[in-house]
């Protein structure tokens, strides 16, 4: 483990810290809580941290600690399951791509570049409009919303994977489309797409953050990390732990999962 | 104090993985003379560069220098800061890489990038610098010394910018210059060039200078003094001339004993049936066919050979002459325009996706680089069994066999199996390489440039592998390479492409002495040989004026052809030409000129200096 440290550096051990806690809050974070998320533990609302109540209480009293421990379920399962999809979508698509003659090439590259050129908040606020907010629409947003990003990582990578020698000689072998694409060129990507992979997952958790910030993200009884934001605006004015405690929460997960990621990057 | 340099048990070390040490040079001394040339030569891994770079106070990232003296002039190299290391570098010692293409900037014109040095370093005023790169520009026998510098670097060829490096690092009049493998990357026609300009400034400046190099016959030229290194230790080191002729190491011996290829005897017993391939007037190239059939850019053009069983016919030409293409067209990896491919007689369709799992089976083909060549994500073991399943269907269990077999074919242990390839070092990646060829079981093995990127010594072993193998599974090679000396002494048949045209094509004994082609007479008596003094007596090439070609078909040597009959090649076509001896030539000089003109080359190159 320590080994592990200091090849990661500083920075790189802050940010695995900060995204392990927050794996296993999303995972345990239910079980582990002292309060139910919507138990009303306080008559009094917006109170300061204290030894009872290690975050204050929320707008109606609840235990915002329990809250976030809930909450961060919501955020990091939906970010997590759509830089998934985006992941495997956008990756299979490039690859197919990259080893698909000109005309499947440039009619997916194309489509994605459409894709691309629609803003991502206001695709998202179009869909929700037209279908109501749900956990699998959002996911299924999200999802299409990343993936012609991913697509065209993926794609430039294979292309440039695709002109190596030794593609020449499994081509050169008679080998199939199939074969080259997941044998030969796939196993060669999956270092710098596990890297994107984790670029996307925060992207994801900000649009996500951002859409239930606006009340359209996760609905009520549940809460993810940007509805506890969006709950208690009303204690900004106060200085509020409710209010500061789910942004500094959504803030350590990004930056952590960020620095992360930016480490193991120089290590190249 | 005569040493300009004095290096005394330099030693440098290097982190491993693990945070272990391991120590790259080993306790090196040696100094050099003012105006002396000093030679650092040894294969790759034994510390000439880190020498040559510790020479300027660096160390590469991970590296340090561990310890020992480093003098140049009066300086301690050692002990300097790091802002006095910055005016040592580039003012006093200077540097000219391997490859001009990666230290020029290309969106800069040259000139500007030649006087950067003078610039940051504030020795000399615009004007001044400009007027001296051109006198350096002249000195280095570049063309239009006065207008080169204008030009972008991706408007000069390989060897000029090589030389325009020079000129850049010879600019601040530096004490020392360190010349890290300058001419490795170049064909031996702009070598000789690069190398007698070199020389020339070396001399007329009376330059101090380490020349690092693996080449000993190119050290025998530009060296007074030669240090061998093996694995960063001293093995031997004197005079060139005692180097070269009477060496007292062992390791020197094996140097000089692969720097001449033994002549590899062809003992197989040829059948007298049809060629393994015979390729007839096959024509290829890149980008779309045209209406008229004919690629975007053209490569190859006509081309026409046949290998018999069991032998090996070597291609030779300078880099950019379309011997690799030569070798995708005939496994499929680009379709011909023109022609036709016939394997053992039957005719191979041109369309990759018409061709039999057989057909793929019986041609393999073996690149140049080894390192780009294995899947850095597959083991040993994966890139070998593949074949093995795909084209002979073998069962997980006959595989593993089969795999153990090849690896001891190739001469690797079996433990290597379970190792990614990215571990192996580059000559066992070739092995890898050629056993992964093997397991398809070919007819015939299409080998591109396969020892060209090893070090002499295991090129040698490699070249002995082959040689072997043939005897033992009767394999056909054509074997591609830009080496006339390692082609000679491997193939029974020569093959001279020029411009993607076959220019010359013979049995190996008519390349030892003419009557050639005088593109193939250029070709060979651009090749140093081991001995002092070779440069100078080399043939020069002469300025040629330039020719206004008209006509279809002409010979393709026309522009850099030093014997050209004026009116006649510009004009015909050039007639395939089959002299006594058996080898057949395109141009229109007869046989007795031929001989004429080779010996014409060498007795005026003579009678110049
Ligand atoms: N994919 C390609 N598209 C277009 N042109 C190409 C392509 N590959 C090679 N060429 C061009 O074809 C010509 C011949 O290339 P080829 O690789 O056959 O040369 P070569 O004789 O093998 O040279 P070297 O000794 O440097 O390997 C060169 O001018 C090269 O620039
Ligand atoms: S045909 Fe003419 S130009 Fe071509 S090689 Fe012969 S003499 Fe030279
Ligand atoms: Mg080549």
């Amino acid at each position: 483990m320590n080994k592990l440290y200091t090849r990661l550096g500083i920075a790189g051990s802050v940010g695995l810290s900060l995204a392990g806690l927050w794996l296993l809050i999303s995972l345990f974070g239910p079980v582990l809580a002292p309060h139910g998320p919507g138990e009303i533990v306080d008559y009094e609302v917006f109170l300061p941290m204290s030894a009872e109540h290690p975050l204050g209480t929320d707008y109606l009293g609840r235990s915002v600690i329990s809250r976030i421990m809930d909450g961060a379920r919501f955020t990091v399962g939906i970010a997590f399951a759509a830089a998934l999809l985006a992941a495997l979508m956008g990756t299979g698509l490039g690859l197919f791509s990259a080893v698909s003659g000109k005309a499947v090439d440039e009619s997916i590259s194309r489509l994605m570049d459409a894709l691309l050129s629609i803003p991502n908040k206001i695709f998202a606020l179009v869909m929700i409009a037209a279908f109501g907010s749900s956990v699998p629409l959002l996911l299924l947003i999200t999802g299409i919303t990343y993936t012609p990003g991913v697509y065209r990582i993926a794609r430039a990578l294979a292309v440039n994977i695709n002109q190596m020698d030794y593609i020449q000689v499994a081509r050169a072998r008679g080998e199939g489309r199939a074969y080259l694409a997941l044998s030969e060129v796939l196993p060669n990507m999956i270092h710098p797409m596990l890297t994107d992979f984790g670029l996307r997952f925060v992207y994801v958790v900000l649009l996500l953050s951002s859409l239930s910030f606006l009340g359209l993200g996760v609905q009520p009884p549940n809460a993810d990390l940007g509805s506890l934001v969006r709950e208690n605006m009303s204690g900004l004015w106060e200085g509020a732990p409710a209010i500061m405690a789910p942004a500094a929460a959504i803030a350590s997960l990004t930056i952590g999962v960020n620095l992360f990621i930016d480490s193991l990057r120089g290590r190249d | 104090m005569s040493d300009l340099v004095q290096v005394d048990k330099l030693r440098v070390v290097a982190r491993a993985e693990e945070g272990a040490e391991i120590t790259i040079v080993k306790d090196v001394s040696f100094s050099i003379p003012r105006g002396e040339v000093l030679a650092l030569i040894g294969e790759s891994g034994s510390g000439k560069t880190t020498i040559a770079l510790a020479l300027m106070g660096y160390a590469r990232r991970g590296c340090h220098i561990e310890g020992g003296l480093i003098r140049v002039g009066d300086t301690d190299v050692t002990a300097l800061k790091r802002k006095e290391l910055r005016s040592l570098r580039g003012r006093r010692v200077s540097y000219v890489a391997q490859s001009a293409a990666s230290g020029f900037d290309p969106a800069m014109k040259i000139m500007d990038q030649i006087l950067e040095t003078t610039r940051i370093h504030k020795t000399l005023p615009r004007q001044e610098a400009e007027a001296k790169a051109v006198d350096l520009f002249r000195a280095l026998a570049l063309p239009e010394p006065e207008s080169i510098g204008s030009r972008y670097p991706h408007q000069v060829s390989g060897g000029q910018l090589q030389r325009l490096m020079a000129a850049m690092a010879l600019i601040t009049d530096p004490e020392l210059v360190i010349f890290d493998e300058p001419t490795t990357a170049l064909d031996v026609t702009t070598q000789i060039d690069v190398l007698r300009a070199f020389k020339h400034v070396v001399a007329e400046r009376g330059i101090t200078a380490v020349y690092v190099s693996h080449d000993l016959a190119v050290v025998a030229q530009m060296a007074d003094q030669v240090v061998v290194l093996n694995q960063g230790e001293v093995r031997e080191s004197g005079r060139t001339g005692q180097i070269i002729k009477a060496p007292t190491d062992d390791y020197t011996r094996q140097l000089l004993a692969a720097a001449r290829p033994a002549l590899r005897s062809a003992t197989v017993e040829l059948e007298a049936d049809v060629p393994v391939l015979a390729v007839e007037g096959v024509s290829a190239g890149y980008g779309k066919i045209g209406r008229d059939g004919r690629p975007a850019i053209p490569i190859l053009e006509d081309i026409s050979l046949a290998i018999p069983r069991g032998t090996t016919l070597g291609v030779i030409g300078e880099s950019g002459s379309g011997k690799s293409t030569l070798a995708r067209a005939i496994a499929g990896l680009i379709p011909p325009t023109a022609g036709t491919l016939k394997l053992a007689g039957e005719t191979l369709p041109n369309d990759m996706s018409q061709r039999t799992r057989d057909q793929f089976r019986r041609v393999q083909i073996v690149f140049q680089n080894a390192d780009t060549a294995l899947n850095p994500s597959h083991s040993v073991e994966r890139i070998l069994a593949r074949p093995l399943a795909f084209y002979h269907g073998l069962q997980e269990q006959g595989r593993k066999q089969r795999v153990r077999e090849l690896l001891d074919l190739v001469r690797l242990p079996a433990t290597i199996a379970e190792q990614p390839c990215s571990r192996l070092s580059g000559g066992q990646k070739q092995r890898i390489n050629l056993a992964r060829a093997l397991a398809a079981e070919p007819d015939l093995i299409l080998c591109d440039e396969v020892t060209s990127a090893l070090d002499t010594v295991v090129a040698t072993a490699i070249l002995d592998l082959l040689t072997e193998l043939r005897r033992e599974l009767k394999v056909s090679y054509m074997f591609i390479s830009h080496d006339i000396s390692t082609v000679r002494a491997v193939c029974d048949d020569v093959l001279v492409l020029y411009a993607g045209r076959k220019v010359e094509q013979g049995g190996r004994e008519h390349f030892a002495a003419p009557p050639f082609h005088p593109y193939t007479d250029l070709l060979i008596n651009s090749v140093p040989e081991l001995e002092q003094g070779w440069l100078e007596s080399a043939a020069q090439s002469r300025k040629l004026a330039p020719v206004n070609a008209r006509g279809e078909g002409l010979c393709p040597f026309l522009e850099r052809c030093p014997v050209r009959i004026e009116g006649k090649c510009s004009t015909e076509p050039p007639p395939w030409r089959q002299l006594a001896l058996g080898n057949a030539v395109l141009c229109h000089h007869t046989e007795a000129d031929l001989h004429g003109t080779a010996s014409l080359n060498t007795a005026r190159a003579n009678a110049s200096y």
